[in-house]
């Protein structure tokens, strides 16, 4: 009385990373060559922060290796540049492309800690907000409602602010990248909760859920191991997207002199730096990080509009 | 026979091509409608009987495409027309009814204003001859109190109403052939007799010949004068609706007969037909139906068979003809 | 001897209708949609029991009730073997496509009730599993797949199996071949036959479909619009119907054997059960209706024949009983 099931059916089932390489999600990124030179420069650019204090040529931040005499060269293609400083020096004598490499090293650090943490607050919230539903429910949607009235700069700003204000000076100085990782993460925790919440009130009412129960399984426990699963799909666009926009709002906050600190130097304190000098014609020192912010945020903005598409049921 | 028939189809086949190869979804689909008559559609899901009604239509959901075939509305061949020229003959010569009613009417219009469009689209009346006869359309199809309803939203009126509307819309133009998908399938039992009885008697009425795509034999008996059994694209049987369900004789049709229950004092186990209809990437060779068959020989699985007509019945089966050659 | 599992004693289920402030202020009591509005019956041990009714009827929200997936605002479900092993009630449900959560593989899902419940030691949870799968007519091999891997018809197969690993004595079958073909739901209600006889389980059966409930009940109750309005045993029910609302309904069904219908079946649409008539709900589509049916609810009165009916008409004897061969 068995179901005949053909052939393919009953051989063993593929290994999981075999199904992933067969999946319409690895299909649909072979198919489109911006995703695919998205996702090659932003690998490339990930590589270069891992490997940072590896490959940069100079240290920067060692003192000793820095020599006034090589202050203010412009980049090797230029009248007056030099091999070994491919992208120019800064007024310090700084190789422009170690400084570059580590700005890079910090500016993907904060964002993507920011972005976890965002994460993991937004999902949470909107896991218990979706499932609890009632009070809870609208106390943490009015919390959201009222976070999504301030811009999210201005939240961070304020964050910011406050911490500076409050810490001794100190304290501050060796919490700084913490509390801009709080800041940025803090205002936009929203928009996963928003989602999450919508894709668990959906899946609350599936007939697995109620199967959960009936075992006598607590709803906490049903939360975690049967609905966060299958609610965390547009997650993974949201934090993509998100990635780019926590590493402009790092460098604005950073442009204005309140984000992490002048000892860890992100790509947005380089450009605040190479602004100063920008009008007396060293315009490298700001042109290169900020390229290099354009082309990172630009890859991240590419690779999650691709995502997003991949993952939109309506486009199929 | 055929020489006055409505609709022909003529090796109808329809593909849709994927990444992983073409899919056949219809495969070597013919037959015909006679002007009034009611031919029903039935089998089960991924058969292909909504696909031969959306063909009809020129609404296949691109990248389905037809492939190969002719469709013969009249004296016209219409598989070859343009989007624009389907869209004169839609609604004008071919109506249609689909099984959810919100496809077909607009939330934010109200229902005269729905109707008085389609009518007036189709038919040169003006606005007020559009809403008189809209009315009256409301009335034949039993909508009461229709003065008072024309102005109101799709979503104020019920499931059954609902469909009586699109009833309405698919006849307003008279056409002189409805496609109905699953009409009734998501309606409650007693709503579904009043709502079929009222689509066999506009149809009898006007004269409208009717494809009836269901997957419910019992609609079938109660409405349809032919009935044409699908199987993984194929019509495997079609005939006249008594014959076809009173003796069966393709082996799917005998299945589908046996395992329907009925409201008979039991006696056993339904008979039931083993495994499920193969999926479009994975049709067998030769007879589509030959692993689930009790009676598949060598050639069954070498060769599929096609349409033979025999006493006013076609059949694709090898071992009904063996066995009608053998008599 | 009547062994009775399950007791089933003037149940409902409001839902009460959310109502703004200003109608709160006004002190307008909040509108509740009686979605089960007294429901009683019995199920005996190893019978299987089924309730049909058209949309709105009530019989999901009372399938829920009974599995406890949800709390009535009054009434009683008790179960004669209640306290002496928790959760034995198991529920089949309808939509194959939700019921099995599409990250699990089949295997984890069917042996999630016996790990959860530590029904077996941990070594022999697998062979249980493959047991499972087989005695469903499944394979062994399925254990490893995912549910999108699977038909319509299998996937309620794995819910079977996964409803059958907890040991249940009570199944709740909540339209579990609805959403089938026809070829796959006969398999799916022989299984369920054979089961209930091997394993001697006692069912609660959902179903809009007559000839279904004519398959696998012993015995039916109908339900209108939260209520009771019939209940017999289930040849009783199909030659001798004896409700209006129930006549219309065997009346209102594509027989195989009618070549069309002269008369038009009866018309009228099922109230929103917001707005629900007064009296017996059925009255305003009822062609034997009279005052008392306008005014009065009918309560459930036993027949000779062993069934009950909630009818004035009936219990006046206004009405013949219609005879269906």
């Amino acid at each position: 009385m068995m179901d005949q099931t053909p052939a393919g059916l009953l051989a063993p089932a593929p290994s999981a990373w075999h199904r992933f390489l067969d999946s319409d999600f690895v299909y649909s990124f072979r198919q489109s060559p911006t995703a695919i030179v998205a996702a090659a420069v932003l690998l490339l650019f990930v590589l270069v922060a891992l490997l940072a204090p590896w490959i940069a040529p100079q240290n920067p931040f060692d003192p000793a290796a820095l020599e006034l005499i090589n202050s203010r060269i412009p980049p090797a293609w230029l009248e007056g540049g030099q091999a070994r400083f491919p992208l120019g020096t800064d007024g310090q004598g700084r190789d422009l492309l170690s400084v570059l490499m580590f700005g890079l090293r910090i500016s993907l650090l904060v964002s993507f800690c920011a972005t976890l943490f965002a994460l993991a607050v937004g999902v949470t919230l909107g896991l218990i907000s979706g499932s609890a539903g009632g009070r809870i429910d609208n106390l943490i949607m009015r919390l959201a409602d009222m976070q999504l009235s301030f811009p999210t700069i201005l939240v961070a700003l304020l964050i910011d602010g406050l911490s500076r204000a409050l810490l001794p000076r100190s304290v501050h100085e060796q919490l700084a990248l913490w509390v801009v990782v709080f800041a940025i993460g803090i205002s936009t925790w929203v928009q996963y909760a928003r989602t999450v919440r919508g894709a668990t009130l959906v899946e609350k009412t599936k007939d697995y859920v109620h199967a959960a129960r009936l075992i006598g399984m607590g709803p906490l426990r049903i939360l975690f191991k049967h609905v966060l699963p299958n609610v965390l799909g547009p997650v993974l666009v949201i934090a993509t997207l998100s990635l780019g926009l926590g590493i402009l709002t790092e460098a604005t906050l950073s442009f204005l002199g309140l984000g992490v600190p002048p000892t860890s130097p992100s790509l947005g304190t380089l450009i605040r730096i190479g602004n100063e000098v920008l009008f007396s014609g060293e315009w490298w020192v700001t042109v290169m990080p900020g390229a290099c912010l354009v082309v990172l945020v630009l890859a991240i903005n590419l690779l999650g509009d691709w995502l997003r598409d991949v993952f939109n049921p309506k486009l199929k | 026979m055929t020489s006055q028939a409505l609709l022909r189809v003529q090796h109808l086949r329809v593909e849709i091509p994927t990444r992983r190869g073409v899919l056949l979804a219809l495969d070597d689909v013919s037959f015909t409608i006679a002007p009034g008559e009611i031919l029903g559609f039935v089998g089960e899901s991924g058969a292909g009987k909504s696909l031969t009604g959306m063909a009809i239509l020129g609404l296949l959901d691109p990248p389905g495409r037809v492939a190969s075939g002719e469709i013969w509305l009249g004296e016209r061949r219409i598989d070859t027309l343009s989007q624009r020229e389907m869209r004169l003959i839609r609604g004008k010569q071919i109506g249609a009814v689909f099984q959810d009613p919100l496809m077909s009417l607009n939330p934010l219009l109200q229902i005269g204003d729905q109707l008085i469009e389609s009518i007036r689209t189709h038919l040169p009346l003006t606005h007020e001859q559009a809403a008189a006869r809209a009315l009256a359309l409301m009335r034949s199809v039993g909508i009461p109190a229709p003065e008072a309803r024309f102005t109101a939203y799709p979503h104020q009126f019920s499931g059954g109403m609902r469909q009586r509307i699109v009833i309405a819309l698919a006849l307003c133009a008279q056409p002189e052939l409805i496609v109905a998908d699953e009409p009734t399938t998501a309606l409650d039992v007693s709503i579904q007799a009043q709502v079929l009885h009222l689509l066999k008697s506009q149809c009898r009425e006007q004269g409208t010949a009717m494809l009836l795509v269901t997957h419910d034999m019992g609609v079938i008996a109660e409405t349809a004068d032919r009935v044409a059994v699908m199987y993984a694209g194929r019509i495997v049987e079609i005939g006249p609706v008594a014959d076809v369900i009173k003796a069966p004789v393709h082996p799917y049709t005998r299945g589908l007969m046996g395992a329907i229950p009925s409201l008979a004092p039991v006696t056993g186990p339904l008979a039931q037909i083993d495994g499920a209809m193969p999926r479009l990437n994975a049709r067998p060779d030769g007879c589509a139906f030959h692993p689930r068959c009790p009676a598949a020989t060598a050639q069954c699985r070498a060769q599929s068979p096609g349409l033979e007509t025999r006493h006013g019945r076609q059949v694709a089966c090898w071992v009904h003809q063996a066995s009608q050659e053998a008599a | 001897m009547t062994d009775i599992a399950l007791q089933v004693s003037d149940l409902q289920r409001h839902f009460p209708m959310g109502q703004s402030l200003l109608r709160a202020a006004l002190g307008r009591t909040a509108q509740s949609v009686r979605a089960v509005d007294g429901v009683g019956f019995n199920i005996q041990r190893g019978q299987t029991f089924s309730l049909v009714g058209e949309s709105g009827c009530g019989k999901s929200t009372l399938a829920r009730l009974v599995a406890g997936l949800d709390t009535p605002t009054g009434g009683q479900v008790r179960f004669s073997d209640a306290g002496k092993t928790s959760h034995r009630i198991q529920m089949i449900f309808q939509d194959p496509y939700a019921s099995l959560n599409p990250r699990y593989r089949v295997g984890t899902a069917i042996a999630e009730p016996i790990r959860f419940q530590k029904l077996l030691p941990e070594a022999a949870v697998l062979p249980r599993v493959h047991e499972l799968l087989r005695q469903v007519g499944l394979a062994a091999a399925d254990a490893a797949k995912f549910p999108h891997e699977f038909s319509g018809g299998q996937r309620q197969r794995v819910s079977i199996a996964r409803a059958l690993a907890g040991n249940p004595t009570f199944l709740v079958c909540d339209e579990p071949t609805s959403a089938l073909d026809v070829s796959v739901q006969a398999q799916i209600l022989n299984l369920l036959r054979q089961l209930q006889a091997e394993l001697g389980l006692t069912c609660l059966f959902i179903s809009h479909n007559l000839a279904v409930i004519n398959y696998v009940s012993h015995d039916v109750g109908v339900m209108y619009l939260g209520r009771l309005v019939e209940v017999a045993p289930t040849r009783v029910l199909f030659e001798a119907p004896k409700h209006p609302y129930t006549q219309m309904l065997l009346a209102a069904l594509p027989r195989l054997d009618t070549r069309g219908r002269e008369q038009p079946p009866i018309m009228g649409e099922i109230p929103s059960p917001l707005a629900p008539p007064s009296g017996c709900a059925f009255h305003p589509r009822c062609p034997h209706a009279n005052a008392r049916c306008q005014s009065e609810l009918p309560t459930l009165q036993d027949a000779p024949d062993g069934s009950r009916i909630a009818c004035h008409a009936v219990a006046e004897g206004r009405i013949p009983v219609s005879l269906f061969t």
